[in-house]
């Protein structure tokens, strides 16, 4: 028996290794390669690249020429935002219609869910010709003669809640302020009065940095022009239209999950059918929706292929930062600095799913 | 699996107080409902359909929407024109990629489940990291390594970058799977004296057709659409469908009925997948969410 336990160890080894290379050590390449100055010309000429610390990542949050990445970080957090939302919110209602014991529930789920099966760049290439301003879509009203649609989908200029990169700073402190405020009341109303006196306490300093203080030295770079590209509307609708099946999914395994007894028992307490999904299904649900937001974060974090195939990669209104380190890196063969967008992506990534997979592993039983 | 509830059972006990015809009003509402997504789920599928079977002159304006006035497949002959040596590329690269990853997959959950040794706890979450990262993250050592060892720009780079990419999806699929089997079995096998090996060949393999299935369909799917990999490593002579597909529609002087043409060769193989065998796609798909 122990040396079967060897043998498997052995067999498991070449997987290790090449995962301990290809995904830990380059990381660490990546990083490496991040704060130097790296680029095609040095290495052209058989030079070895300088270490520059943290200069790349200074440029790209605060340097003139940068502007493309806080575009793309901006975008990034309302596509998040928007693909998630919308997602969750089509995906229950469209198990919560398919739960009600439905004729052809096979097929309305096959249908549902097919685009999951599809490339992005499919489903980029054809939203791409349905989002052209004079076909597409807008046209579609006129079939019953109404008149064309106007809006300017993937290529709108259009800026909704409009900041100055500058003023940063200074709502991010309002944020944390507003969250530690929140945090305090929900301990003290818990009677935790330890961790009320520490949100107290955090809260107070935030209050202090704000009145007193100077947030807005973090982004100390005055810059206009940042806000919600309407734009990113076309590929929420695109993305959503790819992955809220995948919410239905979880859902629905979700809602079978959930035994008809235990409807059955509210309703005989005298739940109406809305209250049994307010009350028993919701709250059930919940671990669901955690996860789902978690996987479809990470994705619309690091998307690319969509956004590369809708807008051809110039176009700055739906850019991400995945497709700004791949013309940094590939076309402009600034190494350096790619690579410093690349750990940037990565630490959002991570910050997202580390902790979900600790959860989902810790709550396994383990020999 | 939960047992579905036959239809003919269905609305058990409404409350008394609510009318038959409510009800009757309340379902014909959901089914209207559900009726409505299903059609703006399929507006695209009809745009690329009644867009490719139509001829250039009549991809108009005004009659986009409009059935096609006679059907002709010059869009599919010259999309796939452009797209052949692509989708032959793909196919190249997808087989022995998905094979190799499902086998390395079923290794690795075989070992991870039925063996469980020290270390395995933190290796293993280790391992499942790498399905998660931004793939732009290891994308420049990635390049220089493949110059290195030659396989830059050929096909062969791409299939050893999928296998290990493939890796942390096919053991954690592999693993869940191989932990419903019983330890008893394991361990019935082991007293009738088989080892690691055979107890491999002769126990878990036999058993393990149904998570083949539902691996080697994600890993088909997944590898078949993917695309930054596909544009990063290779050249003009090696890229798979889905940087073709791109280069088609990135180029302004093809015409659209060509570019949907074109999009729908690109789905298809995954598409009839897809329908063919959904019921396994989904499973990969909700196994994707770590637990499974």
């Amino acid at each position: 028996m122990n040396r079967d336990r060897v043998t498997a160890i052995l067999m498991l080894t070449p997987s290790v290794i090449l995962l301990a290379i290809f995904v830990y050590g380059f990381i660490a390449w990546t990083g490496y390669t991040s704060v130097t100055d790296s680029n095609l010309r040095q290495q052209l000429r058989g030079e070895t690249a300088e270490v520059v610390g943290l200069k790349n990542y200074e440029d790209l949050f605060t340097g003139l020429l940068n502007k493309r990445f806080r575009v793309d970080m901006t975008n990034t957090v309302f596509f998040t935002i928007l693909f998630i939302v919308a997602c969750l919110g089509v995906g229950i209602l469209l198990a919560i219609l398919l739960d009600q014991k439905i004729k052809g529930e096979s097929v309305f789920r096959t249908i549902f869910l097919f685009p999951m099966a599809l490339s992005f760049v499919v489903t980029g290439v054809a939203w791409k010709w349905l989002f052209n301003p004079t076909s597409g879509i807008n046209v579609l009203p006129t079939v019953i003669g109404l008149p064309a649609g106007q809006f300017q989908w993937f290529i709108s200029e259009d800026r909704w809640l409009p900041f100055n990169w500058h003023d940063l700073g200074f709502y991010i402190a309002l944020i944390l302020l507003g969250m530690a405020l929140l945090f305090t009341l929900w301990q003290w109303s818990k009677k935790r009065s330890q961790w009320a006196a520490f949100g107290a306490a955090l809260t107070l300093l935030l209050l202090a940095w704000v009145t007193l203080g100077d947030p807005r030295s973090i982004t100390p770079i005055r810059e206009d022009g940042h806000g919600f590209n309407v734009a990113l509307i076309a590929l929420v609708v695109a993305a959503g239209w790819q992955m809220s099946g995948y919410t239905m999914a979880m859902y629905l395994a979700g809602l079978r999950g959930i035994s008809e007894d235990l409807r059955e028992a509210a309703r005989v307490d005298g739940c109406s059918e809305l209250q049994v999904y307010r009350r028993i299904i919701f709250p059930l649900l919940q671990p669901i929706t955690l996860s789902a937001m978690i996987i479809l974060g990470h994705i619309s974090l690091k998307i690319f292929d969509l956004a590369y195939t809708m807008g051809g990669g110039n176009n700055l209104f739906i850019d991400m930062p995945g497709i700004n380190m791949f013309f940094t890196t590939f076309r402009a063969s600034e190494f350096g600095r790619g690579a410093a967008i690349a750990v940037i992506m990565l630490i959002m990534v991570a910050v997202v799913i580390v902790p979900y997979l600790y959860t989902q592993l810790r709550s396994e039983t383990h020999l | 699996m939960s047992t579905t509830v036959s239809p003919s059972q269905s609305v058990p006990a409404q409350t008394a107080a609510a009318p038959l015809s409510g009800v009757r009003v309340s379902r014909a509402l959901i089914y209207a409902a559900l009726v409505i997504f299903a059609a703006l789920f399929l507006i695209p599928v009809y745009m690329v359909l009644v867009t490719s079977f139509k001829s250039i002159d009549q991809v108009s304006i005004s009659t986009m929407w409009n059935l096609p006035t006679s059907f002709t497949l010059e869009s599919f002959q010259r999309a796939l024109e452009k797209l052949l040596p692509n989708l032959i590329n793909s196919l190249l690269l997808v087989v022995p990629a998905t094979v190799l990853s499902a086998a390395l997959g079923s290794m690795n959950g075989y070992v991870l489940s039925k063996w469980r040794f020290r270390g395995a706890n933190i290796i293993f979450p280790l391992m499942l990291f790498g399905m998660f990262i931004p793939y732009q993250a290891i994308l420049i050592p990635l390049v220089q390594f493949l110059q290195t060892i030659g396989l830059y720009g050929s096909i062969g780079g791409l299939i050893l970058v999928h296998v290990v990419y493939g890796l942390p999806i096919t053991t954690l699929i592999f693993r869940n799977y191989y932990a419903e089997v019983p330890d008893e079995m394991i361990e019935a096998g082991a007293i009738d004296g088989a080892g690691f090996f055979g107890l491999y060949w002769w126990v878990v393999l036999p058993i393990s057709l149904p998570g083949f299935v539902v691996v080697i369909i994600w890993q088909f799917t997944q590898i078949w659409n993917e695309f930054l990999f596909g544009v990063t490593i290779t050249n003009t002579a090696s890229q798979p469908i889905t940087v073709a597909l791109q280069n088609l529609s990135g180029s302004q002087i093809v015409e659209w009925n060509v570019q949907m043409a074109g999009a729908f060769l690109t789905a298809l193989p995954t598409l009839l997948v897809y329908i063919l065998l959904g019921r396994y796609f989904i499973r990969g798909l909700l196994a994707g969410s770590v637990k499974g």
